[in-house]
């Protein structure tokens, strides 16, 4: 079953679209991986998946329903949305953070029992933050706040998971932590798509590659064919050489 | 040191959980009013009338006219106006995302304020110069959200609290005309007494005057009070999270603005309790709005009545309550500030 289906979808917050022809497919256990220059569209099309903005033009299929007929509750049970930065006015300790992904699967005047601050917990435990539980998600480390945020994601319990930007906030260290964390979860069948400024980064993790250019087409295909001098040259507006001696080749 | 957020929030193995603390303070502050008051009555004698009017027995006499005439009654109200705001308080701050938000945010305090002025200068008797500033209260929240409607969606909190700040100002105004206008011997001491909050004049049915609304008001914040607290995490992530945010953010704003209205046509305008109480509230149970709507509520109450009997038997003049709240308010208020150590987050 198809997760996530975009057909000749175009994204844009305003009137005009900002991206355009962007089609893809997610399966379960796939990585895609989105790419492009500042602006041209990632976050804009990320908000389309999930519901947030209309599209423009094309089509948007969550397992196989259109994405228009589904309400908030349904899309976040399908679909789980790891934002950029976390940001939040009130020091939730992080394990109050995590549970709040399980809001839609109460009912309207419910509040969270035992069985999902169970399931929080347990998406403390996978991520290795369960000593964290009970500290201020303001007080976390950059890295820290990253693995909270994935942790409400995955307490949210949807077979996809969309990431803004996970590693661009990053140290290192936690970005190599974050690639094994996402393969992991992709190897236990989740779907994953996630955007990031750095193909290296994305070409090792995603087995598809989503580009759109600063003219907001977008174009799709096997990672290593979206990756090679020439491409990313075209999409970041570099000559293939310049590109070479960057990825010091 | 660990915040005392932190210490008192996680839930499981805390000792004594921050509902009783709030309770155990508002029954405390209760006793305490009901005992004060330039009218002695000793504990035994109030029980005695208390157990006799419950068991039908009529009451005569002055005692018994102080008690349930004029004593419980205000204690009544002191405490409904302080879990009002308090609630409200904690609402407003959640939706708009801002700990500095106080519940007159949208003008419900300066409408209410024209329309009880107003009142006061066209001679209307205290039932009506209630009504007019319940009704005007509302209506000024009303304009503002139709304001900031008309003008569109984008941006929406910060516009609704723009729209709020000049449809208030201009209530301001035509408050500073009626008083300019009122006759200074009679109407302008009435305008300013209302104006700084008193609960003076409260009579049983006051309160149960203002008691249908702010259950109103309340009784969806109660029910909401998961899905509220998501709102703290901002339009985008609530929505992704599974809430229709839309339709919450405008119960949750006419819930808050009712129990409000409600409050200040009864008590005047009091400052303070809105803003500080579900800071006070936060500080001992956590983040999560379902946990301090009843803290805030309880301590909203027992602050209320404690000022409030402050204000009665400080002095020998009444005390404006807007006054009080100001005094104790803005000190407990640096306290706290200075001991949560790192401001606001």
């Amino acid at each position: 079953m198809e997760l996530i289906r975009a057909e000749a979808l175009s994204v844009g917050a305003g009137r005009r679209p900002v991206a355009e022809g962007i089609g893809f497919a997610l399966a379960p256990g796939g990585i895609l991986a989105v790419l492009g220059p500042n602006g041209a569209g990632k976050t804009t099309l990320f908000r389309t998946l999930l519901g947030l903005l209309a599209p423009h033009g094309g089509a948007v299929h969550l397992g196989g329903q259109p994405l228009g007929g589904l309400s908030r509750a349904r899309i976040a049970r399908h679909l789980a949305y790891v934002p950029q930065a976390m940001d939040v006015p009130f020091p939730y300790t992080v394990a109050d953070y995590v549970l709040a992904g399980r809001s839609a699967r109460l009912g309207p005047f419910a509040a969270p029992g035992r069985r999902d601050a169970a399931r929080a917990a347990a998406a403390l435990e996978e991520l290795g933050i369960a000593s964290l539980a009970r500290h201020p998600v303001t007080r976390l480390s950059g890295g820290e706040r990253q693995l909270a945020m994935i942790a409400r994601a995955l307490a949210q319990d949807a077979p996809a998971l969309i990431l803004d930007e996970p590693a661009s906030a990053l140290d290192f260290g936690n970005r190599e932590r974050l690639a094994e964390l996402l393969s992991g979860l992709a190897a236990r069948g989740y779907g994953l798509v996630f955007s990031s400024h750095d193909p290296a980064f994305a070409v090792r993790l995603a087995d598809r590659i989503l580009a759109i250019g600063r003219d907001g087409r977008a174009a799709a295909g096997p990672a290593r064919d979206m990756t090679t001098d020439a491409r990313l040259g075209a999409l970041y507006g570099l000559s293939a050489g310049a590109v070479r001696r960057a990825r010091g080749g | 040191m660990m915040p005392l957020s932190t210490r008192f929030s996680a839930g499981e193995r805390r000792a004594v959980p921050p509902v009783l603390w709030a309770g155990l303070l508002l029954a405390a502050a209760l006793v305490a009013a009901v005992l004060t008051g330039p009218f002695a009555l000793s504990p035994g004698r109030i029980l005695e009338l208390a157990a006799a009017r419950i068991a039908g027995q009529e009451t005569p006499g002055a005692e018994a006219a102080v008690l349930f005439g004029i004593r419980l009654p205000r204690v009544a109200a002191a405490a409904l106006a302080g879990a009002a705001l308090a609630t409200a308080g904690a609402a407003y701050q959640v939706t708009f995302r801002n700990p500095l938000v106080s519940p007159d945010i949208l003008g419900v305090s300066a409408g209410a304020g024209l329309g009880a002025v107003l009142g006061i200068f066209l001679g209307l008797p205290v039932l009506a110069i209630q009504g007019l500033s319940f009704g005007f209260g509302l209506a000024t929240v009303a304009l503002v959200m139709a304001v900031a409607a008309a003008m569109g969606g984008r941006g929406e909190t910060l516009t609704l609290v723009l729209c709020g700040m000049a449809i208030g100002a201009l209530a301001g105004a035509g408050i500073a005309l009626m008083k300019a206008l009122a006759d200074p011997d009679d109407q302008l001491p009435a305008m300013t007494f209302w104006l700084l909050g008193s609960l003076a004049g409260i009579r049983p049915g006051d309160v149960l005057l203002a008691l249908p609304p702010m259950l109103a008001g309340l009784v969806p914040l109660v029910l909401l009070r998961w899905r509220t607290g998501l709102l703290a995490m901002g339009e985008d992530e609530a929505r992704a999270l599974g809430i229709e945010t839309g339709r919450l953010r405008w119960m949750v704003i006419a819930s808050a603005t009712l129990i409000t209205a409600a409050a200040v046509a009864a008590a005047g305008t009091i400052g303070w309790i809105g803003l500080m109480v579900p800071h006070m509230a936060r500080l001992l149970a956590g983040s999560r709005f379902d946990r301090v709507l009843p803290v805030a509520l309880l301590l909203g109450a027992a602050l209320m009545v404690a000022i409030d009997t402050a204000a009665r038997s400080l002095a020998a003049t009444e005390l404006p309550l807007g006054v009080l709240t100001a005094a104790i308010g803005a000190p407990v208020f640096l306290v706290l500030l200075a001991r949560r150590g790192r401001g606001w987050s």
